[in-house]
């Protein structure tokens, strides 16, 4: 049942992400885009990270591709169906190293199965184990604010800067 | 399930690649790069099943500054349009060589 639901999470994830390199229509790459995200959240939750499926669903579904709508809509580019693709020197570029890119990590993964060892590390059984004593939010919530306190802080610092900075930059008469 | 999703990360983050260099759409590029911050986020999902639960940690990081990020990055490109009225990269070209 699992390896099932992975799989269609893993066909809509890949033909999203295809949909939004493909799509002319910057609203359909959105969408595309939407499809993808909430696609990886399904395997989030397979994957037993409950908390972050729903963050995922809730910030990045939600939040950051309402304001990417949002720019669309308010710079007006939703009947743009020109085709925006690079020209000449810039596209052999993109395909050498798109497909040396492809090429390596194809390599990489022949032989995974074997190569990979994960008998030294925790395995599942440990961190279900985990889940079950903490619980989902628990056990992301407890060495977030104990061992990664100061990075926890400092990102509220960086959400705080990108904030300012974000109105700084689009108030700015041109 | 733990190769499978490495696989599937390695695909998203090619295809996202791939549009950022053959799109010039800048909404869309930002869109692209969002999709191989994701893949990356797929595989420390993937990992942390196996060792241990610091690689949501690191998700969850990374969701934040992608967060921070879009919000920069499309005030930049509302200030840009503004200047340019286009969104379209081939006509940024003051910083080119």
């Amino acid at each position: 049942m699992t390896d099932i639901l992975f799989f269609v999470f893993a066909a809509v994830a890949a033909g999203g992400a295809f949909g939004v390199v493909l799509q002319k229509n910057p609203v359909g790459s959105l969408l595309f885009m939407v499809a993808t995200l909430g696609s990886v959240a399904g395997i989030f939750v397979l994957f037993e990270a409950h908390f972050l499926a729903a963050i995922q669903v809730m910030v990045y579904a939600g939040a950051i591709m309402v304001l990417f709508l949002f720019v669309i809509m308010l710079l007006n580019l939703g009947h743009d169906y020109r085709r925006d693709l690079t020209r000449g020197l810039g596209m052999i570029l993109a395909f050498g190293v798109t497909g040396l890119m492809a090429g390596l990590l194809a390599r990489q993964f022949r032989g995974a199965e074997e190569g990979l060892s994960l008998a030294h590390v925790p395995g599942p059984e440990a961190m279900d184990a985990l889940l079950a004593e903490k619980g989902a939010i628990g056990a992301l919530a407890i060495p977030l604010f104990t061992d990664y306190m100061l990075a926890f802080e400092l990102t509220g610092i960086l959400l705080l800067v990108a904030l300012v900075g974000a109105i700084a930059i689009a108030k700015r008469r041109a | 399930m733990l190769v499978e999703a490495l696989v599937l990360s390695a695909i998203l983050f090619v295809v996202g690649t791939f549009g950022v260099l053959v799109r010039r759409n800048a909404i869309i590029m930002f869109l692209c790069i969002e999709l191989m911050l994701n893949a990356v986020n797929l595989s420390f999902v993937a990992f942390s099943r196996f060792m241990g639960i610091e690689g949501q940690i690191y998700v969850f990081f990374v969701m934040t500054v992608a967060a921070a990020e879009a919000a920069v990055g499309l005030a930049i490109i509302i200030s840009i349009f503004r200047h340019y009225e286009t969104v379209n990269v081939n006509n940024f070209n003051l910083l080119k060589w």
